[in-house]
C-alpha cells in the first residue's frame, strides 16, 4: 500500500532534508529557481557598483584594480550563474515534464546532481572572488589570463564545474524529450517552450565540453606554464579566441533561445490565440542551434583574421538575424488580432520583443567588418550584448516568473503592481543602455573605470536608469515573496491558457498527474475566444 | 531486475532501455567533442611546428605505445563477449569477462606509467619543466604539453571505466543482470569502447610519424 497522495509537491515532505535528497524535477526547478535568484541578485549588486563607480570621472567608489575584479565578477556571475542556468534549468527542470505529460526527466538521480555541481561550482568561485578575485573580463582572454596575478584559477574551475552541471541539465532534457512525451504527443504537438529547451539542450551538450577543455588548458598554463597561448612560448593567444568563441558564441544562444520558448509560451496565452506558424518557430529554432556554430569569428574581425574568414563570418551572423526574424515575425502574427490581455508576462514579452529587435539589428551592423572596427570593445557592444542578453534573458526571465508563479506556487500575485514594475523596468532598461550606445559611438571604451569629463552626462544617464531597474527589482521581490504567504489563491488554471502545462493541479501532485492526460490537439489551441481571464 | 518504481516511472523496461542508450550515446557525444579541443589543438600546433613535432614524435616509445593499443583493443573485444554472454543469460561467464577486461585496463595504466616515468627521468616534461635536450624547445614543450593532457585525460577514463567495469562485474557474477536486464552492462561496454576508440585516434597522432 503507497501512502495517501500529499496534495502537492509542495507539501509532499516539509522537511530541508526532503529538498536537498528530492529526485522531483520540480522541486528540482524551484531549487534552481532559489539558487539563480540569488545570484542574480550578487550579479546585480557588482552592477550597480560598476555604475556608480562611472557616475564621475576619475575615482568614485573604488580603484582601478577593484574595477576590474568587479566587472570580471558581474560578468562570471551573470553569464554563468544566471543567465545560462535560469530558464533552462529552473523553469525547464519544472515545467518540461509537465508539458509533455511525463511523470518526471529521464535521470531524476543525474537532475539532483546537476543543483549539486551547480552549488559547488558556484562555491569555487566565490571562493574565489573572496581570495581577492579575478580582473580578466569574463571572456578570461589569454595571454592577460594566464599571466595576471589575480585569483583566476579558482574562478576558472567554478565555470568548469557549472559545465557539467549544464551538461547533464542538456542530456537529461533530450532523452526526456525523446522518451518519456506522452502516448499520442508526437514532435509536431510539442508546446514551443518546450522545443526551445530540446535546441538550447543540445548546444549545452554540444559546446560546453570544448569550454571545459579551454578553460583547463587556460588552468595548466597558469600552473605549469604550459605555453599553449603564451607567445614567449611558442603558442598563440588566438587560438583561445577560437576556441572560447566557438563555445561563447553558441552560448549567447543557450541564453537566448529559451527565452524565445516562454515568449512564444506567453505571446499564445495572452492573445489567446494558437501560434502563428508553429512550425516556422521550431524550424528557426533549430536553425539558430545550428548556425550558431559557425559564426564565432565575428568576435574577432579585429583580431588580424583574413578578410575572407571575416566577410565569410559576417554572412553567417546575418543567417542568425534571419531567423530571428522569422520568430519576431511568427509572434508578431500571433498577436496580430489576437484577444489580448495586457498582463504583466504579456508587458515583459513586449520589451522582450522590442529590445531584441532592436539589439539584434545592430548585431547585424557589427557583423559588417567596417562599422565593427569603428565599434569594437566600445560600449556600444555592451551595450549591444545588454539589449540582447538582458531585454531578451531577463524579460523572458521576468516573464516567466509572473506566468508560471501561480503553477509554481498555487498563489496570483497582485496584478496591478506587477503591471507597474513592469514599465518601470522596461523604462529603467531603455534609460540604462541607450545611453551607452551613444557612449560606444564616440569613443568610450569597455572596461574602462574612467573617462573624460565630457562622457559624464551619458554616463549619468545610465546610472539613472540602472536605479530605476534597482527599484523595479526590489518591488518585484517584494510583491512576489508577499504573494507566496497571502496571495489569492491561483486555482488549476488562473490564466485560461491552453498550454499543456496547466492540465496538472497548480501546484501539482508530486508525480504531476492522477491520470495519464491525452492529448488530441496541438498545443495553444485556443477553441474559443470568450473565456475570460482571471487574476 | 530493476526495481519496481523505476518500470512504472518509464511504463516499459523498453523505453527505459531507450533513454539509457540515448543518454549514452549524447554523453559519448560531449565526451568526443571534449577531445575535440585537444585535438584541434595539437591539429594547429602541427602545421605551426611540423619539423619539431616529428622530431617530438621520434622520441616516443612506440614499442610501448603499440603494446598498450593491442591491451585495450584486447579488452575492448574482451568487453563485447561479456556483453554477449549476458544478453545470453550467463551472467557469470559475463562478470568473469568483465573483470578481465578490467585488468586489462589496469595492465595499460601500468605500462603508461612506465612510460611517464621514462619522460620524466628524460626531462620531457610540459611547459616549464621541460628539460629535454634532444628537440628544440619551442614547439616541443608544446608537444610534450598536449602529449600529456591527451594520454593524462585518456588516463583518467581509463581509470573511471575499470571502476565501472569492475562494479559490473561483481555485478553480473552475483547474478544481477541477466537476459531480461542487460542494459547496465550494454551502457558500461558503450563507455569502454569510447576509451578505445578515442585510443586510436591518440595512438597514430602521438606516436607514429
Ligand atoms: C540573439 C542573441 C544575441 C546575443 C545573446 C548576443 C550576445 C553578444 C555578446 C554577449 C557579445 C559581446 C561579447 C563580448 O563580451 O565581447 C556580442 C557581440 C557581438 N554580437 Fe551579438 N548577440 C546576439 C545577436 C547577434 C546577432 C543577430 C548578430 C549579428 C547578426 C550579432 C553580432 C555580434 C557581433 C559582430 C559582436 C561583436 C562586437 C565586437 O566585439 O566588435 N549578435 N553579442
Ligand atoms: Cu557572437
Amino acid at each position: 500500500m503507497s501512502p495517501p497522495a500529499a496534495e502537492s509537491y509542495l507539501t509532499d515532505g516539509r522537511t530541508v532534508w526532503s529538498w536537498l535528497t528530492t529526485h522531483d524535477h520540480k522541486r528540482i526547478g524551484v531549487m534552481f529557481l532559489g539558487l539563480t535568484l540569488f545570484f542574480f541578485l550578487v550579479g546585480g549588486v557588482f552592477a550597480l557598483a560598476l555604475r556608480i563607480e562611472l557616475l564621475t570621472p576619475g575615482r568614485t567608489l573604488m580603484g582601478h584594480l577593484a574595477y576590474n575584479r568587479m566587472f570580471t565578477l558581474h560578468g562570471v556571475t551573470m553569464v554563468w550563474l544566471f543567465m545560462i542556468p535560469a530558464i533552462p534549468s529552473a523553469f525547464g527542470n519544472f515545467l518540461v515534464p509537465l508539458m509533455i505529460g511525463a511523470r518526471d526527466v529521464a535521470f531524476p538521480r543525474l537532475n539532483l546532481a546537476s543543483v549539486y555541481l551547480y552549488v559547488l561550482g558556484a562555491s569555487v568561485a566565490l571562493w574565489g572572488m573572496f581570495e581577492g578575485g579575478a580582473d580578466t573580463g569574463w571572456t578570461f582572454y589569454t595571454p592577460y589570463s594566464t599571466t595576471t596575478g589575480t585569483a583566476v584559477l579558482p574562478v576558472l574551475m567554478g565555470v568548469f564545474i557549472i559545465g557539467f552541471s549544464t551538461i547533464l541539465t542538456g542530456l537529461n532534457f533530450i532523452a526526456t524529450v525523446h522518451t518519456l512525451r506522452a502516448p499520442g504527443l508526437t514532435w509536431m504537438k510539442l508546446p514551443l517552450f518546450v522545443w526551445a529547451i530540446y535546441g538550447t539542450s543540445i548546444i549545452q551538450v554540444l559546446a560546453t565540453p570544448v569550454l571545459g577543455m579551454v578553460l583547463l588548458l587556460v588552468a595548466l598554463e597558469r600552473v605549469v606554464g604550459a605555453g599553449i597561448f603564451d607567445p614567449a612560448r611558442g603558442g598563440d593567444p588566438l587560438l583561445f579566441q577560437h576556441l572560447f568563441w566557438f563555445y561563447s558564441h553558441p552560448a549567447v544562444y543557450i541564453m537566448v533561445l529559451p527565452s524565445m520558448g516562454v515568449i512564444s509560451e506567453a505571446v499564445c496565452a495572452f492573445s489567446r490565440k494558437n501560434a502563428f506558424s508553429y512550425r516556422m518557430i521550431v524550424y528557426s529554432t533549430l536553425g539558430i542551434a545550428f548556425v550558431g556554430f559557425f559564426t564565432w569569428g565575428h568576435h574577432m574581425f579585429a583580431s588580424g583574421q583574413s578578410t575572407f574568414g571575416s566577410g565569410a563570418f559576417g554572412a553567417m551572423s546575418m543567417l542568425v538575424a534571419i531567423f530571428t526574424a522569422i520568430k519576431i515575425f511568427s509572434w508578431l502574427g500571433t498577436l496580430y488580432r489576437g484577444s489580448i490581455a495586457l498582463e504583466s508576462p504579456l508587458l515583459y514579452t513586449l520589451g522582450f520583443m522590442f529590445f531584441l529587435f532592436f539589439g539584434g539589428m545592430i548585431g547585424v551592423a557589427y557583423s559588417t567588418t567596417s562599422l565593427n572596427l569603428h565599434w569594437h570593445d566600445t560600449y556600444s557592444v555592451v551595450a549591444h550584448f545588454h539589449f540582447i542578453m538582458v531585454g531578451a534573458t531577463v524579460m523572458a526571465f521576468l516573464a516567466a516568473l509572473h506566468y508560471w508563479f501561480p503553477k509554481m506556487s498555487g498563489r496570483c500575485f497582485p496584478a496591478k503592481l506587477a503591471n507597474g514594475a513592469a514599465v518601470l523596468i522596461i523604462f529603467g532598461f531603455i534609460a540604462t543602455f541607450v545611453p551607452q550606445f551613444l557612449l560606444g559611438n564616440l569613443g568610450m571604451p569597455r572596461r574602462y573605470a574612467d573617462y573624460p569629463p565630457h562622457f559624464q552626462s551619458l554616463h549619468v544617464a545610465s546610472t539613472a536608469g540602472a536605479s530605476l531597474l534597482a527599484f523595479g527589482f526590489l518591488a518585484i521581490a517584494g510583491y512576489l515573496a508577499w504573494s507566496l504567504r497571502y496571495g489569492a489563491v491561483a486555482g488549476a488554471n488562473p490564466w485560461g491558457s491552453e498550454g499543456f502545462e496547466w492540465r496538472s493541479a497548480s501546484p501539482p501532485p508530486t508525480h504531476n498527474f492522477s491520470t495519464p492526460p491525452e492529448y488530441p490537439t496541438g498545443p495553444h489551441e485556443y477553441a474559443s475566444e470568450e473565456v475570460p481571464h482571471a487574476a | 531486475m530493476p526495481p519496481e518504481a523505476v518500470t512504472e516511472h518509464w511504463g516499459s523496461e523498453g523505453a527505459r532501455r531507450q533513454a539509457a542508450y540515448l543518454g549514452m550515446w549524447v554523453f559519448i557525444a560531449t565526451e568526443v567533442l571534449l577531445f575535440a579541443g585537444l585535438f584541434t589543438a595539437y591539429g594547429v600546433y602541427r602545421s605551426v611546428y611540423p619539423e619539431v613535432f616529428r622530431a617530438a614524435q621520434l622520441t616516443m616509445d612506440v614499442g610501448l605505445g603499440t603494446l598498450n593499443t593491442f591491451i585495450l583493443v584486447t579488452s575492448s573485444i574482451v568487453v563485447a563477449l561479456a556483453v554477449h554472454a549476458v544478453r545470453g543469460d550467463r551472467p557469470g561467464l559475463g562478470g568473469a569477462l568483465l573483470l578481465a577486461a578490467a585488468l586489462l585496463g589496469v595492465v595499460f595504466l601500468a605500462v603508461k606509467g612506465v612510460e611517464y616515468a621514462h619522460h620524466v627521468k628524460e626531462g620531457g616534461l610540459p611547459g616549464d619543466a621541460y628539460r629535454f635536450t634532444e628537440v628544440p624547445r619551442v614547439g616541443a614543450s608544446l608537444f610534450f604539453t598536449l602529449y600529456y593532457l591527451l594520454t593524462g585525460i585518456h588516463a583518467l577514463h581509463v581509470t573511471v571505466g575499470v571502476g565501472v567495469l569492475t562494479v559490473l562485474g561483481v555485478r553480473s557474477a552475483a547474478g544481477t543482470f541477466g537476459a531480461g536486464y542487460a542494459t547496465p552492462v550494454e551502457l558500461g561496454g558503450m563507455y569502454w569502447h569510447l576509451v578505445d576508440v578515442v585510443w586510436l585516434f591518440v595512438y597514430p597522432i602521438l606516436y607514429l610519424s
